[in-house]
Protein backbone atom coordinates (compact mmCIF):
# COMPACT_ATOMS: atom_id res chain seq x y z
CA UNK A 1 0.00 0.00 0.00
CA UNK A 2 1.23 3.31 -0.85
CA UNK A 3 -0.17 6.16 1.68
CA UNK A 4 -0.30 9.62 1.63
CA UNK A 5 -0.85 11.70 4.85
CA UNK A 6 -2.46 15.18 3.78
CA UNK A 7 -0.21 17.88 6.19
CA UNK A 8 -1.64 21.12 7.61
CA UNK A 9 0.35 23.84 8.95
CA UNK A 10 -1.00 25.76 11.79
CA UNK A 11 -0.20 27.92 14.68
CA UNK A 12 1.04 26.39 17.51
CA UNK A 13 -1.60 25.37 20.05
CA UNK A 14 -0.70 28.04 22.63
CA UNK A 15 -0.80 30.99 19.88
CA UNK A 16 -1.55 34.26 21.00
CA UNK A 17 -4.40 34.82 18.35
CA UNK A 18 -4.10 38.58 17.27
CA UNK A 19 -5.64 39.92 13.68
CA UNK A 20 -4.40 42.90 11.45
CA UNK A 21 -6.10 46.39 11.89
CA UNK A 22 -9.25 46.11 10.04
CA UNK A 23 -9.89 42.26 11.94
CA UNK A 24 -9.58 40.90 8.40
CA UNK A 25 -6.67 38.73 8.50
CA UNK A 26 -5.00 36.33 11.08
CA UNK A 27 -1.35 37.72 11.93
CA UNK A 28 1.09 35.89 11.83
CA UNK A 29 4.21 38.07 13.60
CA UNK A 30 6.04 35.94 15.82
CA UNK A 31 3.97 32.56 15.53
CA UNK A 32 5.36 29.21 15.65
CA UNK A 33 4.04 26.71 13.36
CA UNK A 34 3.39 23.25 13.52
CA UNK A 35 2.10 20.06 11.98
CA UNK A 36 -1.83 19.95 12.26
CA UNK A 37 -2.04 17.86 15.67
CA UNK A 38 -4.03 15.19 13.69
CA UNK A 39 -2.05 15.05 10.75
CA UNK A 40 0.84 14.35 12.85
CA UNK A 41 -1.07 12.07 14.99
CA UNK A 42 -1.96 10.19 11.68
CA UNK A 43 1.38 9.76 10.73
CA UNK A 44 2.70 8.66 13.38
CA UNK A 45 -0.08 5.72 13.47
CA UNK A 46 1.29 5.24 9.87
CA UNK A 47 4.61 4.56 10.57
CA UNK A 48 3.94 2.38 13.62
CA UNK A 49 1.92 0.00 11.36
CA UNK A 50 4.25 0.38 8.66
CA UNK A 51 7.07 -0.99 11.29
CA UNK A 52 4.98 -3.57 12.73
CA UNK A 53 4.02 -5.29 9.57
CA UNK A 54 6.68 -5.74 7.23
CA UNK A 55 5.85 -4.84 3.65
CA UNK A 56 2.37 -3.75 4.05
CA UNK A 57 3.17 -0.47 3.83
CA UNK A 58 5.54 0.26 0.95
CA UNK A 59 5.48 3.78 1.25
CA UNK A 60 4.59 7.36 3.43
CA UNK A 61 4.34 10.58 1.29
CA UNK A 62 2.95 14.08 2.98
CA UNK A 63 1.73 16.92 1.09
CA UNK A 64 0.54 19.87 1.74
CA UNK A 65 -0.64 23.18 -0.50
CA UNK A 66 2.28 25.98 0.79
CA UNK A 67 4.54 28.49 0.19
CA UNK A 68 7.79 28.31 0.96
CA UNK A 69 7.70 28.76 4.45
CA UNK A 70 6.01 25.50 5.28
CA UNK A 71 8.69 22.99 4.13
CA UNK A 72 10.23 23.18 7.70
CA UNK A 73 6.58 21.77 8.61
CA UNK A 74 7.54 19.06 5.79
CA UNK A 75 10.81 18.41 6.71
CA UNK A 76 9.60 17.83 10.19
CA UNK A 77 7.09 15.17 8.82
CA UNK A 78 10.25 13.41 6.88
CA UNK A 79 12.25 13.91 10.41
CA UNK A 80 9.43 11.79 11.85
CA UNK A 81 9.90 9.32 9.26
CA UNK A 82 7.62 10.13 5.87
CA UNK A 83 9.42 8.89 3.16
CA UNK A 84 8.80 11.82 0.24
CA UNK A 85 7.15 15.43 0.64
CA UNK A 86 5.15 17.30 -1.96
CA UNK A 87 4.50 20.58 -1.62
CA UNK A 88 2.50 22.10 -3.90
CA UNK A 89 3.44 26.11 -4.49
CA UNK A 90 0.04 27.95 -3.47
CA UNK A 91 -1.70 30.06 -1.06
CA UNK A 92 -4.32 27.90 1.31
CA UNK A 93 -7.16 29.75 0.65
CA UNK A 94 -10.17 27.95 1.52
CA UNK A 95 -10.64 24.45 1.90
CA UNK A 96 -12.12 23.71 -1.91
CA UNK A 97 -8.86 25.34 -3.41
CA UNK A 98 -6.49 22.82 -1.22
CA UNK A 99 -8.75 19.98 -2.22
CA UNK A 100 -8.78 21.16 -5.73
CA UNK A 101 -5.16 21.72 -6.02
CA UNK A 102 -4.28 18.52 -4.39
CA UNK A 103 -6.34 16.13 -5.90
CA UNK A 104 -4.20 16.10 -9.31
CA UNK A 105 -1.77 14.60 -7.07
CA UNK A 106 -3.46 11.83 -5.29
CA UNK A 107 -4.16 9.31 -8.04
CA UNK A 108 -1.54 6.71 -7.40
CA UNK A 109 -2.22 6.33 -3.63
CA UNK A 110 -4.21 3.23 -1.74
CA UNK A 111 -4.78 4.74 1.45
CA UNK A 112 -5.25 8.94 2.03
CA UNK A 113 -4.94 9.92 5.80
CA UNK A 114 -6.83 13.73 6.21
CA UNK A 115 -7.34 15.38 9.75
CA UNK A 116 -10.60 16.03 11.14
CA UNK A 117 -9.86 19.57 10.61
CA UNK A 118 -6.98 21.88 11.01
CA UNK A 119 -6.66 24.23 14.09
CA UNK A 120 -6.46 27.27 12.66
CA UNK A 121 -10.10 27.68 10.68
CA UNK A 122 -11.20 24.74 12.04
CA UNK A 123 -12.69 23.86 8.58
CA UNK A 124 -13.74 20.02 8.68
CA UNK A 125 -13.48 19.75 4.81
CA UNK A 126 -10.23 18.93 2.89
CA UNK A 127 -10.35 15.16 3.98
CA UNK A 128 -13.47 14.07 2.35
CA UNK A 129 -13.48 17.08 -0.56
CA UNK A 130 -10.73 15.51 -2.28
CA UNK A 131 -12.38 12.34 -1.79
CA UNK A 132 -15.16 12.85 -3.59
CA UNK A 133 -13.25 14.81 -6.47
CA UNK A 134 -11.59 11.16 -6.43
CA UNK A 135 -14.54 9.38 -6.43
CA UNK A 136 -13.19 7.42 -3.56
CA UNK A 137 -15.05 5.95 -0.48
CA UNK A 138 -14.11 8.07 2.95
CA UNK A 139 -14.52 6.79 6.58
CA UNK A 140 -15.04 9.69 8.82
CA UNK A 141 -14.02 9.71 12.65
CA UNK A 142 -11.26 7.22 12.12
CA UNK A 143 -9.94 6.57 15.89
CA UNK A 144 -7.64 3.38 15.20
CA UNK A 145 -5.98 1.73 11.96
CA UNK A 146 -4.09 -1.89 11.60
CA UNK A 147 -3.20 -4.00 8.67
CA UNK A 148 -4.63 -7.12 8.95
CA UNK A 149 -3.83 -10.21 6.43
CA UNK A 150 -3.01 -7.18 4.08
CA UNK A 151 -5.54 -4.93 4.48
CA UNK A 152 -6.40 -1.89 6.34
CA UNK A 153 -8.97 -2.03 9.03
CA UNK A 154 -10.01 1.13 11.05
CA UNK A 155 -11.90 1.58 13.55
CA UNK A 156 -14.83 4.98 13.59
CA UNK A 157 -16.39 6.67 16.35
CA UNK A 158 -20.27 7.41 15.30
CA UNK A 159 -23.10 8.54 17.44
CA UNK A 160 -23.52 6.29 20.52
CA UNK A 161 -20.53 4.26 19.76
CA UNK A 162 -17.55 2.80 17.50
CA UNK A 163 -17.37 0.69 14.72
CA UNK A 164 -14.64 -1.50 13.08
CA UNK A 165 -14.95 -0.84 9.39
CA UNK A 166 -13.31 -2.26 6.50
CA UNK A 167 -13.09 -0.22 3.17
CA UNK A 168 -12.01 -1.45 -0.22
CA UNK A 169 -8.75 0.79 -1.66
CA UNK A 170 -8.37 3.42 -2.49
CA UNK A 171 -10.09 4.84 0.38
CA UNK A 172 -10.02 8.15 2.59
CA UNK A 173 -9.82 8.14 6.17
CA UNK A 174 -10.31 10.72 7.87
CA UNK A 175 -8.73 10.79 11.40
CA UNK A 176 -9.57 11.79 14.76
CA UNK A 177 -7.85 11.70 18.31
CA UNK A 178 -7.05 8.39 19.45
CA UNK A 179 -5.06 7.02 16.35
CA UNK A 180 -1.94 7.69 18.33
CA UNK A 181 -1.15 7.97 21.35
CA UNK A 182 1.56 10.78 21.47
CA UNK A 183 2.97 12.06 18.08
CA UNK A 184 6.66 10.75 17.09
CA UNK A 185 9.08 13.11 17.85
CA UNK A 186 11.92 13.12 15.21
CA UNK A 187 15.13 11.90 16.54
CA UNK A 188 18.67 13.40 15.65
CA UNK A 189 19.17 10.65 13.42
CA UNK A 190 15.48 11.08 11.41
CA UNK A 191 16.82 15.24 11.35
CA UNK A 192 19.88 14.24 9.53
CA UNK A 193 17.94 12.09 6.85
CA UNK A 194 15.30 14.50 6.26
CA UNK A 195 17.87 16.65 4.57
CA UNK A 196 18.28 14.24 2.02
CA UNK A 197 15.09 13.14 1.78
CA UNK A 198 12.81 14.35 -1.41
CA UNK A 199 11.12 17.03 -0.92
CA UNK A 200 9.15 18.08 -4.75
CA UNK A 201 7.70 20.96 -5.00
CA UNK A 202 4.96 20.96 -7.73
CA UNK A 203 3.15 24.16 -9.52
CA UNK A 204 -0.05 24.49 -8.84
CA UNK A 205 -3.57 24.00 -11.69
CA UNK A 206 -5.75 26.80 -11.53
CA UNK A 207 -8.75 26.54 -8.50
CA UNK A 208 -11.52 29.18 -7.31
CA UNK A 209 -12.23 29.87 -3.63
CA UNK A 210 -16.20 29.43 -2.56
CA UNK A 211 -15.43 30.97 0.73
CA UNK A 212 -13.59 33.43 2.27
CA UNK A 213 -13.38 35.37 6.07
CA UNK A 214 -15.17 38.41 5.87
CA UNK A 215 -14.02 39.60 9.22
CA UNK A 216 -12.25 37.96 12.33
CA UNK A 217 -13.77 38.66 15.96
CA UNK A 218 -12.32 37.59 19.55
CA UNK A 219 -14.79 36.76 21.81
CA UNK A 220 -15.92 39.03 24.40
CA UNK A 221 -14.47 39.55 27.68
CA UNK A 222 -15.42 36.87 30.78
CA UNK A 223 -16.87 38.33 33.71
CA UNK A 224 -14.57 37.70 36.66
CA UNK A 225 -15.06 34.30 38.33
CA UNK A 226 -17.36 33.99 41.42
CA UNK A 227 -15.91 32.52 44.18
CA UNK A 228 -17.29 30.24 46.75
CA UNK A 229 -15.48 28.67 49.69
CA UNK A 230 -14.77 25.18 49.92
CA UNK A 231 -17.47 24.57 52.61
CA UNK A 232 -19.87 26.41 50.28
CA UNK A 233 -21.39 23.81 47.95
CA UNK A 234 -24.82 24.41 48.69
CA UNK A 235 -24.50 28.18 47.82
CA UNK A 236 -22.78 27.47 44.56
CA UNK A 237 -25.90 25.30 43.35
CA UNK A 238 -28.07 27.59 44.91
CA UNK A 239 -26.73 30.10 42.52
CA UNK A 240 -26.77 27.61 39.25
CA UNK A 241 -30.45 27.69 39.98
CA UNK A 242 -31.63 30.57 41.01
CA UNK A 243 -28.98 33.35 39.51
CA UNK A 244 -27.33 31.20 35.73
CA UNK A 245 -30.74 29.45 35.32
CA UNK A 246 -28.82 25.88 34.07
CA UNK A 247 -29.90 23.37 36.64
CA UNK B 1 -35.80 26.42 -3.90
CA UNK B 2 -35.96 25.40 -0.74
CA UNK B 3 -33.80 24.89 2.63
CA UNK B 4 -32.93 20.84 3.74
CA UNK B 5 -31.73 19.48 6.43
CA UNK B 6 -30.68 16.37 6.34
CA UNK B 7 -31.60 14.69 9.93
CA UNK B 8 -29.73 11.70 11.30
CA UNK B 9 -31.13 8.95 13.28
CA UNK B 10 -29.87 6.83 15.28
CA UNK B 11 -30.51 2.96 14.11
CA UNK B 12 -34.27 4.88 13.35
CA UNK B 13 -34.74 7.54 16.12
CA UNK B 14 -33.81 10.91 15.80
CA UNK B 15 -32.60 12.87 18.92
CA UNK B 16 -32.09 16.18 20.23
CA UNK B 17 -29.43 17.57 17.36
CA UNK B 18 -31.78 16.49 14.66
CA UNK B 19 -34.85 18.42 16.22
CA UNK B 20 -32.21 21.10 16.72
CA UNK B 21 -31.24 20.66 13.35
CA UNK B 22 -34.65 20.80 12.02
CA UNK B 23 -35.78 23.93 14.35
CA UNK B 24 -32.86 25.74 12.25
CA UNK B 25 -33.57 24.90 8.58
CA UNK B 26 -37.02 25.95 9.41
CA UNK B 27 -35.98 29.68 11.07
CA UNK B 28 -33.46 30.46 8.01
CA UNK B 29 -36.01 28.89 5.55
CA UNK B 30 -38.52 31.37 7.02
CA UNK B 31 -35.90 34.13 6.62
CA UNK B 32 -35.17 33.11 2.82
CA UNK B 33 -38.71 33.21 2.40
CA UNK B 34 -38.05 29.06 1.41
CA UNK B 35 -39.51 26.36 2.36
CA UNK B 36 -37.36 23.89 4.87
CA UNK B 37 -37.70 20.14 3.80
CA UNK B 38 -36.17 16.98 5.52
CA UNK B 39 -34.02 14.72 4.26
CA UNK B 40 -34.13 11.42 6.56
CA UNK B 41 -31.97 8.00 5.16
CA UNK B 42 -32.28 4.67 6.14
CA UNK B 43 -35.42 2.54 8.34
CA UNK B 44 -37.12 4.56 10.51
CA UNK B 45 -38.90 3.25 13.59
CA UNK B 46 -42.55 3.90 14.34
CA UNK B 47 -44.02 7.31 13.70
CA UNK B 48 -40.31 8.80 14.23
CA UNK B 49 -40.44 11.06 10.60
CA UNK B 50 -43.82 12.73 11.84
CA UNK B 51 -42.18 14.29 14.87
CA UNK B 52 -40.30 16.99 12.45
CA UNK B 53 -43.66 18.47 12.09
CA UNK B 54 -43.33 20.04 15.67
CA UNK B 55 -40.21 22.12 14.45
CA UNK B 56 -41.64 23.45 11.38
CA UNK B 57 -40.93 20.65 9.11
CA UNK B 58 -44.25 20.52 6.67
CA UNK B 59 -42.10 18.09 4.08
CA UNK B 60 -39.84 14.84 4.81
CA UNK B 61 -38.14 12.71 2.20
CA UNK B 62 -37.26 9.34 2.88
CA UNK B 63 -35.34 6.59 1.15
CA UNK B 64 -35.74 3.91 3.89
CA UNK B 65 -32.49 1.94 2.11
CA UNK B 66 -31.38 -0.20 5.17
CA UNK B 67 -27.61 -0.41 3.42
CA UNK B 68 -28.11 3.86 4.31
CA UNK B 69 -27.04 2.06 7.60
CA UNK B 70 -23.45 1.79 6.99
CA UNK B 71 -23.05 5.28 6.71
CA UNK B 72 -21.36 5.20 3.84
CA UNK B 73 -20.50 9.25 3.39
CA UNK B 74 -19.92 8.72 -0.90
CA UNK B 75 -23.76 6.94 -0.94
CA UNK B 76 -25.06 9.48 1.96
CA UNK B 77 -23.78 12.46 -0.57
CA UNK B 78 -24.69 11.08 -4.00
CA UNK B 79 -28.39 10.60 -1.74
CA UNK B 80 -28.44 13.90 -0.62
CA UNK B 81 -27.37 15.55 -3.86
CA UNK B 82 -30.10 14.03 -5.67
CA UNK B 83 -33.05 15.24 -2.82
CA UNK B 84 -31.32 18.47 -2.62
CA UNK B 85 -30.94 19.57 -6.81
CA UNK B 86 -33.24 22.24 -6.16
CA UNK B 87 -32.18 23.48 -2.83
CA UNK B 88 -30.35 26.77 -2.24
CA UNK B 89 -28.94 25.55 1.60
CA UNK B 90 -28.70 22.14 3.16
CA UNK B 91 -27.38 22.10 6.93
CA UNK B 92 -26.41 18.76 8.34
CA UNK B 93 -25.27 18.04 11.87
CA UNK B 94 -21.90 18.52 13.11
CA UNK B 95 -21.39 14.96 13.88
CA UNK B 96 -18.88 12.59 12.52
CA UNK B 97 -21.10 11.15 9.57
CA UNK B 98 -21.96 15.34 8.95
CA UNK B 99 -18.47 16.13 9.14
CA UNK B 100 -17.85 13.21 6.80
CA UNK B 101 -21.01 13.63 4.02
CA UNK B 102 -21.19 17.76 4.18
CA UNK B 103 -18.02 18.35 2.24
CA UNK B 104 -18.39 15.79 0.20
CA UNK B 105 -22.08 16.92 -1.15
CA UNK B 106 -20.84 20.52 -1.29
CA UNK B 107 -18.09 19.56 -4.25
CA UNK B 108 -21.31 17.29 -5.92
CA UNK B 109 -23.46 20.70 -5.73
CA UNK B 110 -20.89 22.92 -6.48
CA UNK B 111 -21.58 24.97 -3.64
CA UNK B 112 -19.60 26.71 -0.71
CA UNK B 113 -19.36 24.96 2.89
CA UNK B 114 -18.83 25.97 6.54
CA UNK B 115 -18.33 24.00 8.93
CA UNK B 116 -19.82 23.97 12.52
CA UNK B 117 -21.67 27.33 12.27
CA UNK B 118 -22.95 29.01 15.28
CA UNK B 119 -26.34 30.58 14.21
CA UNK B 120 -28.42 32.22 12.08
CA UNK B 121 -26.43 34.06 9.02
CA UNK B 122 -25.98 38.04 9.86
CA UNK B 123 -27.01 38.41 5.97
CA UNK B 124 -28.18 36.46 3.18
CA UNK B 125 -26.61 38.28 0.02
CA UNK B 126 -23.52 38.15 1.00
CA UNK B 127 -24.38 34.89 2.92
CA UNK B 128 -22.38 35.42 5.85
CA UNK B 129 -22.39 33.20 8.83
CA UNK B 130 -20.79 32.80 11.96
CA UNK B 131 -18.48 29.95 12.76
CA UNK B 132 -15.62 29.42 15.93
CA UNK B 133 -12.13 29.46 15.00
CA UNK B 134 -8.87 28.96 15.98
CA UNK B 135 -9.93 26.25 18.26
CA UNK B 136 -12.41 29.06 20.56
CA UNK B 137 -10.20 31.78 20.37
CA UNK B 138 -11.93 33.54 17.92
CA UNK B 139 -15.33 33.87 15.79
CA UNK B 140 -15.04 34.20 12.03
CA UNK B 141 -17.37 35.55 9.68
CA UNK B 142 -17.81 33.38 7.05
CA UNK B 143 -18.59 34.26 3.76
CA UNK B 144 -19.94 31.56 1.01
CA UNK B 145 -19.49 32.88 -2.82
CA UNK B 146 -21.52 30.18 -4.37
CA UNK B 147 -25.21 30.10 -4.86
CA UNK B 148 -25.66 27.01 -3.44
CA UNK B 149 -24.47 26.66 0.15
CA UNK B 150 -24.17 23.82 2.53
CA UNK B 151 -23.62 23.88 6.70
CA UNK B 152 -23.07 22.26 8.84
CA UNK B 153 -24.75 22.95 12.55
CA UNK B 154 -22.40 23.35 15.55
CA UNK B 155 -24.33 21.10 18.97
CA UNK B 156 -26.46 23.27 21.01
CA UNK B 157 -25.72 26.36 19.29
CA UNK B 158 -29.16 27.06 18.22
CA UNK B 159 -31.74 25.25 20.57
CA UNK B 160 -34.74 23.21 20.01
CA UNK B 161 -37.47 25.25 19.04
CA UNK B 162 -41.37 23.75 18.76
CA UNK B 163 -43.61 25.41 15.60
CA UNK B 164 -45.66 22.44 14.84
CA UNK B 165 -47.34 21.99 10.98
CA UNK B 166 -49.05 19.36 9.62
CA UNK B 167 -46.53 17.09 7.62
CA UNK B 168 -46.28 15.16 4.55
CA UNK B 169 -43.64 11.97 4.74
CA UNK B 170 -43.00 11.32 0.77
CA UNK B 171 -40.99 8.47 -0.07
CA UNK B 172 -38.05 9.29 -2.36
CA UNK B 173 -35.58 7.12 -4.43
CA UNK B 174 -31.78 8.67 -3.91
CA UNK B 175 -30.75 6.83 -6.90
CA UNK B 176 -28.14 4.74 -4.85
CA UNK B 177 -28.47 1.01 -5.64
CA UNK B 178 -26.16 -2.10 -3.74
CA UNK B 179 -22.58 -0.74 -5.33
CA UNK B 180 -23.08 2.28 -4.28
CA UNK B 181 -21.91 0.64 -0.58
CA UNK B 182 -18.99 -0.88 -0.29
CA UNK B 183 -17.98 -0.04 3.61
CA UNK B 184 -17.94 -3.43 5.38
CA UNK B 185 -19.04 -2.60 9.01
CA UNK B 186 -17.75 -5.69 10.89
CA UNK B 187 -18.29 -4.74 14.37
CA UNK B 188 -20.44 -2.32 16.55
CA UNK B 189 -20.01 -1.10 19.94
CA UNK B 190 -22.86 0.88 21.83
CA UNK B 191 -21.72 3.03 25.13
CA UNK B 192 -25.64 2.57 26.28
CA UNK B 193 -27.70 4.49 29.00
CA UNK B 194 -25.47 7.42 28.87
CA UNK B 195 -26.08 10.80 27.55
CA UNK B 196 -24.65 11.80 24.36
CA UNK B 197 -21.38 13.90 25.17
CA UNK B 198 -21.84 16.19 22.05
CA UNK B 199 -25.73 16.97 22.96
CA UNK B 200 -25.39 17.07 26.63
CA UNK B 201 -26.74 20.06 28.07
CA UNK B 202 -24.72 19.34 31.20
CA UNK B 203 -21.16 17.66 31.10
CA UNK B 204 -19.33 16.68 34.31
CA UNK B 205 -15.79 16.30 33.44
CA UNK B 206 -12.72 15.20 35.50
CA UNK B 207 -8.45 16.44 35.21
CA UNK B 208 -5.29 14.61 36.62
CA UNK B 209 -6.17 16.50 39.98
CA UNK B 210 -8.88 13.50 40.14
CA UNK B 211 -5.90 11.77 40.83
CA UNK B 212 -6.94 8.17 39.96
CA UNK B 213 -9.85 6.37 38.39
CA UNK B 214 -11.62 5.24 41.68
CA UNK B 215 -12.29 8.51 42.23
CA UNK B 216 -14.49 8.98 39.30
CA UNK B 217 -17.45 7.20 41.21
CA UNK B 218 -18.57 10.52 42.29
CA UNK B 219 -18.24 12.56 39.14
CA UNK B 220 -20.57 9.52 37.79
CA UNK B 221 -22.59 10.19 40.61
CA UNK B 222 -23.31 13.76 40.19
CA UNK B 223 -23.71 13.50 36.23
CA UNK B 224 -26.24 10.73 36.61
CA UNK B 225 -27.92 12.76 39.28
CA UNK B 226 -28.07 16.12 36.71
CA UNK B 227 -28.77 13.37 33.22
CA UNK B 228 -25.74 14.96 32.98
CA UNK B 229 -22.74 13.57 30.21
CA UNK B 230 -18.92 13.12 31.65
CA UNK B 231 -16.24 14.21 30.01
CA UNK B 232 -12.21 14.72 30.69
CA UNK B 233 -8.91 15.99 29.98
CA UNK B 234 -6.63 14.76 27.57
CA UNK B 235 -3.99 13.30 29.83
CA UNK B 236 -6.87 11.50 32.07
CA UNK B 237 -7.90 9.49 28.42
CA UNK B 238 -4.18 9.16 27.56
CA UNK B 239 -3.58 7.35 31.00
CA UNK B 240 -6.44 4.95 29.96
CA UNK B 241 -8.35 6.62 33.35
CA UNK B 242 -11.57 7.04 30.96
CA UNK B 243 -12.35 6.33 27.44
CA UNK B 244 -11.44 8.63 24.49
CA UNK B 245 -14.69 9.30 24.07
CA UNK B 246 -14.81 11.27 26.66
CA UNK B 247 -11.67 13.54 25.73
CA UNK B 248 -12.82 17.00 25.18
CA UNK B 249 -10.70 19.96 23.78
CA UNK B 250 -8.77 21.03 20.90
CA UNK B 251 -7.60 17.40 19.84
CA UNK B 252 -10.73 16.02 21.63
CA UNK B 253 -14.49 16.73 21.30
CA UNK B 254 -15.25 20.60 21.06
CA UNK B 255 -18.77 20.49 23.07
CA UNK B 256 -20.53 23.43 24.03
CA UNK B 257 -22.96 22.21 26.93
CA UNK B 258 -25.62 24.83 29.37
CA UNK B 259 -23.48 24.42 32.05
CA UNK B 260 -19.41 22.76 32.32
CA UNK B 261 -17.95 21.20 35.64
CA UNK B 262 -14.61 20.89 35.62
CA UNK B 263 -12.98 18.88 38.55
CA UNK B 264 -9.39 18.97 38.79
CA UNK B 265 -8.18 20.48 35.00
CA UNK B 266 -5.71 23.08 34.89
CA UNK B 267 -7.47 24.79 32.37
CA UNK B 268 -4.69 24.76 29.78
CA UNK B 269 -5.67 26.63 26.65
CA UNK B 270 -5.92 23.24 24.50
CA UNK B 271 -8.76 22.49 26.97
CA UNK B 272 -10.39 25.33 26.87
CA UNK B 273 -10.61 25.52 22.97
CA UNK B 274 -13.39 22.42 23.21
CA UNK B 275 -15.11 24.03 25.89
CA UNK B 276 -14.96 27.34 26.10
CA UNK B 277 -18.46 27.73 24.05
CA UNK B 278 -20.20 26.49 27.59
CA UNK B 279 -22.72 29.26 29.15
CA UNK B 280 -21.19 28.22 31.81
CA UNK B 281 -18.32 26.99 33.28
CA UNK B 282 -18.10 26.05 37.04
CA UNK B 283 -14.01 25.30 37.90
CA UNK B 284 -13.07 23.25 41.15
CA UNK B 285 -9.04 23.28 41.53
CA UNK B 286 -7.00 23.11 44.46
CA UNK B 287 -4.66 25.85 42.70
CA UNK B 288 -6.12 29.38 42.75
CA UNK B 289 -3.79 30.45 39.91
CA UNK B 290 -5.39 27.54 37.74
CA UNK B 291 -6.02 29.00 34.85
CA UNK B 292 -9.34 27.50 34.61
CA UNK B 293 -10.61 30.27 36.96
CA UNK B 294 -10.50 32.66 34.32
CA UNK B 295 -12.59 30.76 32.04
CA UNK B 296 -14.95 30.02 35.02
CA UNK B 297 -18.47 31.47 35.64
CA UNK B 298 -18.53 30.08 39.06
CA UNK B 299 -15.62 28.18 41.28
CA UNK B 300 -14.63 26.91 44.30
CA UNK B 301 -10.71 27.11 45.32
CA UNK B 302 -10.31 23.61 47.03
CA UNK B 303 -9.88 19.89 46.73
CA UNK B 304 -12.32 18.35 44.08
CA UNK B 305 -13.01 15.12 46.18
CA UNK B 306 -14.15 16.75 49.56
CA UNK B 307 -16.37 19.33 47.11
CA UNK B 308 -17.97 16.28 44.98
CA UNK B 309 -19.79 14.86 47.45
CA UNK B 310 -21.28 18.03 48.79
CA UNK B 311 -22.53 18.94 45.15
CA UNK B 312 -23.96 15.62 45.21
CA UNK B 313 -25.96 16.12 48.06
CA UNK B 314 -27.12 19.87 47.44
CA UNK B 315 -28.00 18.53 44.25
CA UNK B 316 -30.04 15.84 45.81
CA UNK B 317 -31.85 18.23 48.23
CA UNK B 318 -32.62 20.16 45.46
CA UNK B 319 -34.79 17.60 43.60
CA UNK B 320 -36.73 16.88 46.78
CA UNK B 321 -37.19 19.91 45.98
C1 LIG C 1 -1.18 19.74 20.60
C2 LIG C 1 -1.83 19.61 21.94
C3 LIG C 1 -3.19 19.34 21.99
C4 LIG C 1 -3.83 19.18 23.24
N1 LIG C 1 -5.18 18.94 23.26
C5 LIG C 1 -5.81 18.83 24.45
C6 LIG C 1 -7.22 18.60 24.53
O1 LIG C 1 -7.89 18.45 23.52
N2 LIG C 1 -7.81 18.52 25.74
C7 LIG C 1 -7.11 18.65 26.90
O2 LIG C 1 -7.72 18.58 27.97
N3 LIG C 1 -5.79 18.86 26.86
C8 LIG C 1 -5.12 18.94 25.68
N4 LIG C 1 -3.78 19.13 25.66
C9 LIG C 1 -3.06 19.05 26.93
C10 LIG C 1 -3.12 20.33 27.73
O3 LIG C 1 -2.06 21.17 27.32
C11 LIG C 1 -2.98 20.02 29.23
O4 LIG C 1 -1.82 19.28 29.43
C12 LIG C 1 -4.16 19.25 29.82
O5 LIG C 1 -5.40 19.87 29.48
C13 LIG C 1 -4.03 19.21 31.32
O6 LIG C 1 -4.99 18.32 31.86
P1 LIG C 1 -5.43 18.43 33.38
O7 LIG C 1 -5.91 19.79 33.63
O8 LIG C 1 -6.37 17.31 33.60
O9 LIG C 1 -4.10 18.04 34.17
P2 LIG C 1 -2.99 18.93 34.96
O10 LIG C 1 -2.39 19.93 34.05
O11 LIG C 1 -2.14 17.94 35.63
O12 LIG C 1 -3.83 19.71 36.00
C14 LIG C 1 -4.50 19.13 37.08
C15 LIG C 1 -5.16 20.23 37.86
O13 LIG C 1 -5.81 19.66 38.96
C16 LIG C 1 -5.59 20.44 40.13
N5 LIG C 1 -5.72 19.54 41.27
C17 LIG C 1 -4.86 18.59 41.72
N6 LIG C 1 -5.39 17.93 42.77
C18 LIG C 1 -6.60 18.46 43.00
C19 LIG C 1 -7.65 18.20 43.93
N7 LIG C 1 -7.56 17.23 44.85
N8 LIG C 1 -8.77 18.96 43.87
C20 LIG C 1 -8.90 19.94 42.94
N9 LIG C 1 -7.95 20.22 42.04
C21 LIG C 1 -6.82 19.48 42.05
C22 LIG C 1 -4.23 21.04 39.94
O14 LIG C 1 -4.15 22.24 40.67
C23 LIG C 1 -4.18 21.28 38.42
O15 LIG C 1 -4.67 22.56 38.08
C24 LIG C 1 -3.10 19.30 24.43
C25 LIG C 1 -1.74 19.58 24.36
C26 LIG C 1 -1.10 19.74 23.15
C27 LIG C 1 0.37 20.06 23.13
Amino acid sequence: MKVLILIGNVPDTTTKVKFNASRTAFDTAGVQWIINPWDELALTRALEVKEANAGAIESITVANVGRAETEATLRKALAIGADKAIRIDADPVDAFTVASLLAPHCKEYDLIFAGVEASDYNGNAVGPMLAEMLDIPSIAGVSGFNVENGRPVFTREIDGGSQIVEAPLPVLAIVQKGIAKEPRIPAMRGIMMARTKPLQVVQPAAAEARTRYAAFDLPPAKAACKKFGEEQARELIHALRNEAKVL
Amino acid sequence: MSVIAYIPNQEGIIKKAGFELASYATALAENMGKEAIAVVLGPMAGDELEKLGKYGISKVMHDANPLFAQLDNRASAKALATAAAQAEVVVLAHNNEGKGVAPRLAVRLGAGYVSAVTGLPQSITPFLVNKVVFTGKAIGHAEILTAKKVLTLAYNSFGVHEKPVDVSVEAFDSGCSASDFVLNVQQTQKVTGKVLLSEAEIVVSGGRGMKSPENWKPIEELAELLGAATACSRPVSDEGWRPHSEHVGQTGKIIAPNLYFAFGISGAIQHLGGVSGSKVIVAVNKDPEAPIFEAADYGIVGDALKVLPEFIEAVKELKKG
